[in-house]
């Protein structure tokens, strides 16, 4: 009883916030949900079968692209157009997974071609005209819904918020399937998987189309927000290290460890940034690294898994 | 009838022929033990059966099929299932999600693999344990935790390695029952096991293995008198083993 009231109060709080902060603050909200939901992609892959991708940023990258050149070229609307992306970076991810699952990396190994295809595919978009090279992809500004353009943020405020709440959704119907039974049985020790009859190529496989997927409908997203689109932002490490920071702070392979962790990161950015800016130069970063590391230091396993395990312990009798 | 049926395996790693052109037949309702002295090629052989690791030559067929080239979930899935030597629980899980992996090799939804599972964690006296996180286990639990999940994608044959090695005599005697009443269950079992008190008391035949070759095989009263297992394994003053068979 006590979760249904929380979970509708925290519910209406969502739909009427955009209407109350000032705009500043939507954007903030916006930039969280939206990252939570890149972060809940990445959980599939990285938090849940335990195969650590440094490379979402190509995935994001090709959903972004697609759609917007689908809409600028041929007149597609990015809300069809963001399948297309989908289904583009679901093909890359499962030649990515071919590659390094046939062929049994693990680990570090997996992590270094992951971030090697990033890399080349950032190489191709700085030279590639069609997708504007170095001056990056201008989208022009028609408010016009069915194009995926609104006026205001308030719009964007709730398709970031639909997006989380797909996401999330997706991964809770995951978790309580075979299919994640078998990510995490995967994660924990490939060998012993397969011993007990789970064909860990194929839901590895999986796990990566489905993440790459999802990360590529975020991209759409992302183009329709910014209106711009340039290889050395959102193809570069530093966007892929974006999309993984946060589940991992949060808590990688938890529903509510992308979320936790998209808030934390977002309100500490903002935190440093406001209080720390116009003095020495960068010093907000350094600030931002700092709390980063005493997060990952301390709470090694993630934010909400810790939050949980003390949640317990002061309730007494619930202990098995 | 013959489930498992290997003929002329070899397998070599570089120099060294761990495995050289070994043959044996395994019946339906079996129990057959395989012993030898460490670096034997015991541990590899059931990686070549259970489709670790693929034969070098030889041929390994399970019910008439052959095997070779198949990868293990496939050997699973086709009913016989493997332990490992060292237990190897999923160990940020708990004990009946662990187990609820091995039984969704055969139901798709979670409800019916969880009462597989817990059946399974009843049969194998793990069932208090069953909201306990893997890491938490005894060793002694642990090797009970490697049956439940391997019994739990019920299994035709079972092949187990080692999993006596570790255990006092008292939990030794009870992991003893416990393989027997799989074994009531109708489930053909080859083990792998130093423990000679337990070999001797499950196994109704028993292969010997020593640099990879088959050395002797037949009933535990013909080999621990079979003087090249003595050589090889057993040490000249064996009466230690034969008392462990009387017992």
């Amino acid at each position: 009883m006590l979760r249904l009231g929380l979970g509708t109060a925290a519910a209406v709080a969502l739909l009427v916030l955009p209407f109350w902060v000032p705009s500043a603050w939507q954007n903030l909200l916006i930039t969280t949900f939206y990252y939570a939901y890149l972060g809940q992609a990445w959980n599939i892959l990285g938090g849940y079968a335990g195969q650590l991708s440094l490379g979402h940023a190509a995935f994001f990258a090709i959903g972004a692209y697609t759609s917007a050149i689908l809409a600028t070229q041929y007149a597609i609307s990015p809300w069809l157009g963001m399948f297309a992306g989908a289904a583009l970076a679901a093909i890359l991810s499962l030649g990515i997974g071919y590659l390094g699952f046939r062929f049994g990396l693990r680990g570090f190994y997996f992590i270094l071609l992951t971030l090697a295809v990033a890399e080349i595919c950032r190489l191709i978009a700085l030279h590639l005209p069609l997708l504007g090279g170095y001056t990056g992809l201008f989208i022009n500004y028609t408010p016009n819904p069915w194009q995926f353009q609104f006026q205001g943020k308030i719009p964007y405020y709730f398709i970031a918020l639909g997006f989380l709440a797909a996401g999330s959704g997706i991964v809770w119907l995951i978790q309580r399937s075979k299919l994640g039974a078998y990510l995490v049985a995967i994660r924990e020790d490939e060998d012993a998987s397969e011993a007990l009859g789970v064909d860990t190529f194929r839901y590895k496989m999986i796990a990566y189309a489905l993440s790459a997927s999802l990360t590529a409908l975020g991209g759409t997203f992302y183009a329709y927000y910014q209106y711009y689109l340039q290889p050395n932002t959102v193809l570069h490490i530093n966007h892929s290290v974006d999309i993984m920071i946060r589940p991992i702070v949060g808590g990688a392979g938890t529903i509510l460890g992308p979320v936790l962790g998209s808030f934390l990161l977002e309100l500490l950015g903002e935190f440093s940034r406001t209080y720390f800016a116009g003095g020495m130069a960068g010093l907000s970063v350094v600030i931002y690294g700092v709390l980063l590391i005493i997060v990952v230091l301390f709470l090694p396993r993630g934010v909400y898994p810790t939050l949980a395990h003390l949640m317990r312990r002061r309730r007494p009798g619930r202990a098995a | 009838m013959i489930l498992l049926r290997v003929t002329g395996v070899s397998k070599a790693f570089g120099g060294l022929r761990a495995v050289r052109r070994v043959s044996f037949d395994l019946a339906e309702g079996e129990m057959l033990g395989l012993i030898g002295p460490n670096g034997a090629g015991k541990t590899t052989l059931f990686h070549l059966v259970s489709g670790f690791l693929r034969p070098d030559e030889g041929i390994v067929t399970y019910a008439g099929e052959s095997l070779v080239g198949l990868r293990p979930h496939d050997v699973c899935q086709r009913g016989m299932v493997r332990t490992f030597q060292i237990a190897r629980p999923f160990l940020r899980l708990t004990v009946l999600e662990n187990v609820v992996v091995g039984a969704l090799e055969r139901v798709a939804h979670r409800r019916e693999a969880v009462a597989i599972a817990e059946e399974m964690l009843e049969l194998t006296g793990l069932a208090d344990r069953a909201g306990s996180m893997g890491h938490s286990l005894t060793l002694p639990d642990r090797k009970r935790l490697e049956l439940a999940r391997a019994l739990a994608t019920r299994p035709r044959v079972l092949l187990l390695d080692e999993v006596m090695a570790g255990l006092n005599p008292t939990e030794t005697g009870r992991l003893i029952d416990l393989i027997r009443a799989i074994h009531g269950r109708g489930i053909t079992i080859l083990l792998i096991e130093h423990v000679m008190k337990a070999v001797m008391a499950l196994s109704q035949r028993i292969l010997v293995l020593n640099y990879g070759e088959v050395i002797a095989q037949g009933s535990p009263e013909e080999v621990v008198r079979d003087p090249k297992v003595i050589e090889a394994y057993l040490g000249e003053d064996s009466a230690g083993a034969e008392a462990g068979a009387k017992e």
